[in-house]
């Protein structure tokens, strides 16, 4: 089970305000990591929507995550500004050693891999985003240093 | 002495923070102050270190940290003997030769300091807009023949005056800063660099239609945007110029941020009003227009951060100063955007109707790789790749419509010899497929078959066939899909097969839904 209390925080600062769904997930998202399942009914209760409501939100946005994230997360940026660069190198070198994107959470290195798509930085590309931080002009050996220098 | 690092996501992305971490710990015997600017836009030479000296601003770049200690060694006389030292800022050609009227300021000052931005004649068209009365505002706006930036090109004139005559008890201001094309940053770039000029223009929006609400749909993978945008809100606030009866108007006006969460479809309108209620991002059939049934169902000006811009200008200098600048039914200035694998990428403003290949030979500098350009994406994910016999089309909306092309939001993502156009054509389809909002069959499950078929076109899987197959999911998902997703994503498809050669031969017939049998 979880804090139901930090969720009732989360809750009451969204409940009375329009459009509130999107902004309270994203709260409870960062403060518990994940979405808990458990946390669906209560958030439908306060918003007065159906449960199915708040589970059609939670999945239809990729951000939204259903359970905890691995020690580290790694994003590869996958789209074009960053392909014309060579995002297929550093996909492929990912995959490799990571296995197919997304990989699940929790492996052995601790690390979890997603495609993103577009950061913003598509004039220094390929961009990654590894463990909150971005960096760009990334190559597969660079990433392969950084990768064996994370704990 | 003052030294600028640019406080900028893709300066930061090279280091930025490290270079100005090492200049400060050379504080105190350094004796400068050090200011977090804004980027200017010249991603190629971020991070750009800029040293203030009674003559004017050097600049420095790239510089990384290694760069630090001869740096300051050069430092306050002896400035031209670094070996990254570009000379005083303003005279670098690659900025010196754009005609910056969005981004004027931006890269100046420290970007949430609002001094610096009235100085820099900030708020001067809210002040004017303050005296006016909404009607004259929106006729401004209209004979300035501003057109939506976002990708659209809808004229924003027309798209106010609308959401005016709607009588309604809330009206709102709707920013969308979702910014989801591959090779776009130019909405990043104002909101990271010249934040308030979002905010005034969002005011002015406001006093123009009647609305006291706006909202900031910002896509959640710009923080820094988010983090600026937010300090800028706080400031603006506490001065006045949100709130109630700004500048003795009379008239309210406050302004939210909302963050997306990923989804790509988000950066259309009706998607974004139906996230911004707190659903699923699903699209809406248009009738009704979102301004006369936008959020909540309330009339709702759905403007992209440009657009939103571009009206601090057209108020402060005029309709036709702003009209006086572009070509054609395009006027104002294009925030061209040089991405991909370019040597000289970055924000480049220029008047509409400058020839593409005009753009790409001054400032691009070739490849990043140093081999020959091959393919030009223009215009976003749902934009043409257009081949060098199409570089010559000059930069309006209706001259790249007539080689079948599309400016969008002006990003220019460029491809050198070794482009694979097959797996390009192929990605289309799958980012289709991946951002698809589900809404019409065509799309969600056409950009699924659409990804096998090219998939069989490339192992040589009767390749007539499937040529001609392809070409009738195209037609379907074009003519049957509510939204640009699916309507644009067969263009990008066919411009990867009909602009390039690579070997696979078209059906001997033309391509039609004939040829099936």
């Amino acid at each position: 089970m979880f804090d139901v209390e930090r969720l009732n925080t989360c809750i009451l600062v969204w409940k009375d305000r329009p459009g509130a769904l999107l902004p309270l997930l994203h709260d409870v998202q960062s403060a518990f990591g994940f979405i808990p399942p458990d946390a669906l009914r209560l958030i439908a209760k306060a918003l007065n929507i159906s449960r199915a409501e708040v589970h059609g939100v939670v999945s239809f946005y990729e951000d939204f995550k259903t359970e905890g994230a691995a020690k580290h997360l790694l994003k590869v940026c996958c789209a074009e500004a960053c392909q014309a660069t060579g995002s297929r190198d550093l996909q492929q070198f990912v995959e490799d050693r990571f296995g197919e994107m997304p990989t699940k959470n929790q492996d052995k290195e601790g690390i979890s891999i997603e495609a993103a798509y577009c950061f913003g930085n598509c004039a220094s590309g390929p961009t990654i985003e590894l463990a909150g931080r971005m960096i760009g002009r990334m190559t597969p050996s660079k990433l392969s240093r950084l990768l064996d220098d994370l704990d | 002495m003052k030294i600028f690092i640019p406080k900028d996501t893709s300066a930061v992305a090279l280091d930025a923070d490290d270079v100005a971490q090492a200049l400060s710990r050379a504080q105190p015997a350094l004796e400068a102050e050090i200011c977090r600017n804004g980027s200017r836009g010249a991603f190629w030479l971020e991070p750009l270190v800029e040293v203030e000296l009674a003559a004017g601003r050097y600049a420095f770049g790239p510089i990384g940290v290694e760069d630090v200690p001869e740096l300051l060694e050069c430092l306050p006389d002896r400035l031209e003997d670094h070996p990254k030292y570009l000379g005083l800022t303003e005279d670098i050609p690659w900025l010196a030769n754009q005609e910056r009227v969005t981004f004027a300021r931006a890269g100046l000052g420290d970007p949430v300091c609002i001094h610096a931005y009235t100085k820099l004649s900030g708020f001067s068209g809210l002040e004017k807009s303050a005296t006016l009365t909404s009607q004259e505002i929106v006729t401004q706006v209209l004979e300035s023949g501003l057109r939506g930036r976002g990708g659209a090109a809808f004229p924003t004139g027309i798209k106010w005056q609308t959401v005016l005559d709607t009588p309604a008890d809330q009206k709102y201001i709707v920013c969308n800063a979702d910014e989801g094309d591959s090779g776009t940053f130019a909405d990043r770039l104002l909101m990271e660099a010249d934040p308030f000029q979002l905010i005034e223009g969002m005011v002015i929006a406001g006093a123009a239609v009647g609305a006291t609400l706006g909202y900031i749909y910002l896509r959640s993978e710009y923080p820094l945007a988010y983090r600026q945008l937010s300090l800028a809100l706080d400031i603006a606030r506490r001065v006045g110029y949100l709130g109630e009866n700004i500048l003795n108007s009379g008239r309210d006006f406050e302004i939210e941020i909302r963050l997306g969460a990923g989804a790509y479809i988000c950066g259309e309108e009706t998607s974004l009003l139906s996230s911004l209620e707190g659903r699923r991002g699903l699209v809406r059939a248009k009738p009704p227009l979102p301004a006369k049934e936008g959020l909540f169902g309330k009339p709702t000006v759905v403007n992209n951060v440009l657009t939103l811009a571009a009206v601090t200008t057209i108020m402060s200098q005029g309709s036709e100063y702003y009209a006086s600048l572009g070509a054609g039914r395009s006027l104002g200035t294009l925030t061209v955007q040089l991405a991909g694998n370019v040597a000289r990428g970055g924000l480049v403003e220029v008047p509409f109707g400058v020839k593409l290949s005009d753009v790409l030979k001054d400032y691009a500098g070739g490849t990043f790789s140093g081999r020959p350009m091959y393919a030009i994406q223009v215009g976003g994910p749902l934009g043409a790749y257009l081949d060098s016999t199409r570089w010559d089309t000059p930069m309006e909306y209706e001259e790249f419509a007539k080689v079948g092309g599309m400016l969008g939001h002006g990003g220019v993502v460029i491809f050198d010899d070794s482009a694979d156009m097959l797996a390009q054509a192929s990605f289309a389809m799958e980012f289709c497929a991946h951002e698809s909002c589900g809404k019409c069959t065509p799309c969600r499950i056409g950009a699924v078959r659409g990804a096998e078929v090219i998939d069989k076109i490339r192992k040589g899987d009767r390749v007539n066939e499937n040529l001609i197959l392809l070409e009738d999911l195209c037609e379907t998902m074009e003519s049957g899909s509510l939204c640009a997703m699916g309507g644009l994503t067969p263009g990008t498809v066919r411009s990867a097969f009909k602009n390039f050669d690579f070997g696979v031969k078209g059906p001997d017939k033309s391509l039609s839904r004939e040829g099936v049998s």
